[in-house]
């Protein structure tokens, strides 16, 4: 075990970072440049810092690593503690990567206010690396929420012309959901008398409550993962984002909603979350094959992805609610790959986007003849979300589909369309923006990747194909934690289904065990 | 008279030394040469400053008489825990607002001394009020601050709309008084005394469920009275027009002194003499408190005028506080004395960034005068989002942390459909305030607001924001001090 307080290092740094750019004097040009490069760096050793958490990771224990703890509310039981277990480890890890990558990919995209941009992306940091490492249900919340304030900002500051409309619904959909999850995080505290995860872990809430603070949970995550109905914000808060807020959005943010579920609703409330599965799975059908539809009609690329999000999001949820080993180990590398492949794909749109202020796919055609190898590495994040055997979309879609297969056949059939959608609707943009005669007048000159870029994709595209063609390392990380997380359900379950008054009237039988 | 039958007079010593205090200004004032206009603003200047060293040494004798209980004059004036916090509350937030003022009336024309003389008196009166021990004694310290406020919202009296406010605020008022006094004198009618020992006596021997009739219907005016005073809705429709009518500074100082003062009586007397009857008026501060706060998240939606909207988000604040009382237990009143030091707190700076919008010297009061100011006051925008978002309840911020606590009470109370409608309307609420931040941010920039702040408005902002964002490090002593007050009221 470290001895370094790993965790709150990685949760301070950040802040410490946003502290140096706001005292960063001199001229604007010098500014922005030196605020860039504060960020990169700040980032960049957050990133080095993180890969103690991949060595030290003790791949055996289902308990809780790296776990430090400090008062906060002296005589309430609610104190700062974090830590990390093979759920969530994974997590941080994916945030630490995309930050400096959104931070190398705003290099040259953002100009104006290039301060309050950093500051934001490093607040963020430290918020979604505390929300994953929170151990306690009011730091969780905290966290959870606080996100809220750099990403309005970003949508409504760097964003496109409708910016004020999207962050306005990000935001309310978002907090809407949360309050109520507020009441139900209250609601367990009230009952168990404590606000630490690892404890209310082992607390049996009541029976009769359950169904109701797993409404208020799901209010929250659904919200966040998004689930068809409500992820209509999605595609607006996407689409007006500026490029490193809809990765952010889309490989971290999401997350939160998934993680939720698994932290929270399967374990806490195994009861009620036995009873809506039926619930979560029509939903995760209907958003995996609906949203795949109307992601086939669209024109816009960043909204192609976003409905393309809410399609493989509706695995994950799937796969979480299956109860088996592998839906949940599928529900957890899925988000990781999602958060890698749909991270870079929006990073792709960027590019182009950058060379000419367009998103719409009738503006491009034909640009695998002056951009090979952007067209290379579209190609990859392409089969990556296709989920094509050999990169990491395959390994989380495979898992969560043999989990579900062992529950009810029909949602993993009707899951597994997805795939096929999937297939459709990302070659028919492919084929419509690499392939063809470069006929448009605007792309006569259009250049390929620069260094810069090829930076910022090639650790992405490295880490596809591992995940693809290597992923033990991922899974045995998370094995452990997500066999404990199954055993805690079911048990769970077992117990709330047994008739209570036998066992509570027969010491007896209760002791002959 | 013999020295042995002066009253004991160590626990009322900061209201002494206000009363006399606020007579010296007074003197000093009247004895002044008039008719020089920079004689009378030197006057004023002079004023003020005492003002705000009288205020200063109240708080500092506040703190230094501890917070052990002590009676005096025959029962009818009482020290603890919970009159301690209060009294810091309500002095720290009058002499925020004095310094706030500053310049603010001399510029518009109402440069004069008695202001910081009605300031010492009505929170003289506001300190009364929260010591109060008996009706009487309570009627007496709430005409006592009242009286000076409703000078106080007319003094540009020059200008109609501050006029307005005034004389709408006194009848109102008046009204509000009068149906205290009459549901006071119900109750003493039919239980037979004025004071809360005796009263609380009472009802613990007649027990919860069989109260006189009389009584009942006399905590019914009494609520009503105190609803009026603390703008709580259906008792609230003065508010925006006061708010919006008085000049800026009186308003920041309505909006936290007299507020905390009268919700600090509202307790007491709620959970002193009739902590018994909790089953009685719970209900109804629960109703009182949902309507709040649904009209408060509502009202304020469409206004295009900040002071009016901070109206309406006081009211919408006023219900997260009764949601505390609601709840009726010490956990409860501990989150709503948070709520209130942070509230008073976030209020303060954002009426001081609301008196830093200026343009050419003259105050402004729309919402769009904010456009686009976080390119031309990025300082300024940082402090007023801070603010905002912290109104909002978005964590870390402070103001999030004042609703965890009530709303902790209220759900450890197994009032959840109370805990779920306050917190769905702060989703409402938070409309409003990310608006502001909206206008701050997303806008382009219009006419330029004028480029310097004066100092002290900005540090009040400043200080205001940086503890808002800073509470989450160290919420302890703040939650710590709130349970002893709330204990404090609990035990009598």
């Amino acid at each position: 075990m470290f001895e370094l307080p790993i965790l709150s290092l990685l949760i301070i740094l950040p802040l410490v970072g946003a502290a140096f750019i706001l005292f960063i004097r001199g001229e604007a040009e010098v500014v922005a440049a030196n605020v860039r490069s504060v960020a990169l760096w700040t980032s960049g050793i957050e990133f080095l810092l993180s890969l103690f958490l991949w060595f030290g990771f003790d791949t055996e224990s289902a308990g809780f690593q790296f776990v430090e703890r400090a008062e906060w509310m002296p005589g309430l039981d609610i104190a700062y503690h974090v830590g990390v277990d093979g759920i969530s480890v994974l997590f941080v890890l994916l945030t630490t990567l995309l930050t400096p990558i959104c931070v190398l990919a705003s290099w040259e995209a953002i100009r104006d206010r290039v301060r309050e941009y950093m500051i934001a992306f490093l607040v963020m940091e430290t918020m979604m690396v505390g929300m994953f490492a929170a151990l306690d249900l009011f730091l969780f919340y905290v966290f959870f929420e606080a996100v809220l304030i750099p990403m309005f900002l970003i949508i409504g500051v760097w964003g496109g012309p409708r910016r004020v409309y999207s962050a306005f619904k990000f935001f309310l959909f978002t907090l809407a959901g949360s309050v109520l999850m507020l009441v139900a995080l209250l609601a367990v505290y009230a009952d168990a008398g404590t606000a630490d995860i690892p404890r209310l872990l082992a607390h049996r809430l009541p029976v009769s409550w359950q169904p109701w603070l797993w409404l208020a949970f799901f209010a929250s995550f659904a919200v966040k993962v998004p689930m068809w109905p409500v992820h209509t914000w999605l595609p607006d808060a996407h689409v007006e984002a500026p490029t490193a807020g809809s990765v952010i959005l889309a490989g971290v943010l999401l997350k939160f909603g998934g993680y939720g579920f698994l932290r929270f609703s399967l374990p806490m409330l195994p009861a009620a979350s036995e009873a809506f599965a039926p619930l979560i799975f029509a939903l995760s059908v209907i958003a995996v094959v609906y949203t795949s539809l109307v992601a086939l009609a669209q024109e816009d690329m960043k909204k192609l992805i976003a409905y393309s999000s809410v399609a493989h999001m509706g695995f994950v949820t799937a796969g979480a609610f299956s109860f088996t080993l592998q839906g949940i180990e599928g529900a957890i590398f899925q988000m990781l790959s999602h958060g890698v492949v749909s991270a870079a794909l929006f990073l792709i749109v960027g590019v182009v986007y950058d060379r000419t202020h367009s998103r719409d796919i009738e503006t491009y055609g034909g640009l695998v003849h002056r951009m090979p190898a952007y067209a290379f590495a579209f190609m990859v994040f392409m089969l990556a979300s296709v989920g094509l055997p050999g990169t990491s979309g395959f390994v989380g879609e495979i898992l969560v589909l043999i989990g579900l297969f062992q529950v009810n056949a029909w949602v993993a059939a009707l899951t597994a369309t997805g795939v096929i959608l999937g297939a459709v609707y990302m070659l028919y943009l492919y084929r419509r923006v690499i392939f063809g005669r470069l006929t448009k007048e605007a792309l006569a000159r259009i250049g390929d990747l620069s260094a810069r870029e090829i930076a910022v994709f090639a650790p992405l595209v490295v880490l596809v194909f591992w995940m693809g063609i290597f992923p033990a390392p991922f899974l045995k990380i998370m094995h452990v934690s997500s066999a404990n997380l199954v055993r805690q359900v079911d048990e769970g379950r077992r117990v709330a289904n047994l008739p209570v008054a036998p066992v509570a009237a027969s010491p007896q039988l209760a002791r002959a065990q | 008279m013999p020295l042995a039958s002066l009253p004991y007079l160590t626990p009322a010593l900061p209201e002494i030394l206000l009363a006399l205090g606020g007579l010296a200004l007074l003197m000093y004032g009247v004895f002044q040469k008039d008719g020089d206009g920079a004689a009378e603003a030197r006057a004023a200047r002079r004023t003020a400053w005492a003002a705000l060293a009288i205020l200063l040494v109240a708080l500092v004798v506040v703190v230094a008489l501890g917070k052990d209980r002590a009676l005096t004059f025959g029962g009818l004036f009482v020290v603890d825990a919970f009159t301690r916090f209060a009294k810091v509350l309500v002095l720290a937030g009058a002499a925020a607002a004095l310094v706030m003022t500053g310049d603010f009336l001399v510029r518009h024309g109402a440069g004069r001394f008695e202001y910081s003389v009605l300031v010492v008196f009505a929170v003289t009166g506001m300190m009364m009020m929260l010591s109060a021990n008996d009706l009487m004694s309570l009627y007496v310290g709430l005409e006592m601050q009242s009286l000076p406020l409703y000078v106080m919202a007319t003094f540009q009296r020059d200008d109609s709309r501050a006029s307005e406010a005034g004389l709408k605020y006194f009848v109102l008022g008046a009204l509000a008084s009068g149906m205290l006094l009459y549901g006071s004198s119900l109750v003493y009618g039919f239980a037979g005394s004025t004071n809360f020992e005796a009263l609380a006596e009472l009802f613990r021997h007649l027990g919860a469920d069989r109260p006189p009739l009389g009584v009942v219907f006399g905590l019914v005016f009494i609520l009503a009275g105190l609803a009026f005073k603390v703008s709580a809705v259906p008792f609230h429709m003065w508010t925006p027009d006061v708010y919006e009518g008085a000049p800026t500074p009186v308003t920041a100082f309505f909006s936290v002194a007299p507020k905390i003062a009268a919700l600090g009586l509202f307790v007491r007397l709620m959970m002193g003499p009739f902590g018994e009857l909790a089953p009685h008026w719970q209900q109804v501060v629960a109703l009182i408190a949902v309507a709040s706060m649904v009209v408060g998240a509502f009202g304020a939606i469409n206004q295009s005028n900040i002071k009016r909207l901070m109206a309406y988000s006081s009211i919408g604040h006023v219900g997260y506080a009764l949601v505390g009382l609601a709840v009726a237990d010490a956990d409860g009143i501990r989150g709503m004395l948070v709520y209130l030091a942070i509230y008073l707190v976030m209020n303060l700076g954002t009426f001081a960034c609301i008196l830093g919008m200026r343009r050419g010297g003259r105050n402004v009061e729309s919402i769009s005068e904010l456009a686009g100011v976080a390119r031309t006051h990025p300082l300024f925008a940082a402090a007023l989002g801070v603010l905002m978002f912290s109104m909002a309840g978005i964590p870390p911020l402070a103001g999030f942390f004042g609703k965890l606590y009530v709303f902790l009470a209220a759900v450890e109370a197994k009032m959840f459909v109370l805990a779920a409608v306050g917190l769905l309307t702060s989703v409402i609420a938070a409309f409003y305030y990310i608006r502001i931040v909206r206008v701050a941010y997303f806008d382009e920039p219009g006419e330029a607001l004028d480029r310097t702040l004066r100092p002290e408005v900005a540090w009040i902002a400043w200080a205001a924001s940086a503890l808002v964002i800073l509470f989450f490090l160290g919420p302890g002593p703040v939650l710590k001090a709130a349970a002893a007050a709330a204990k404090a009221l609990l035990v009598e």
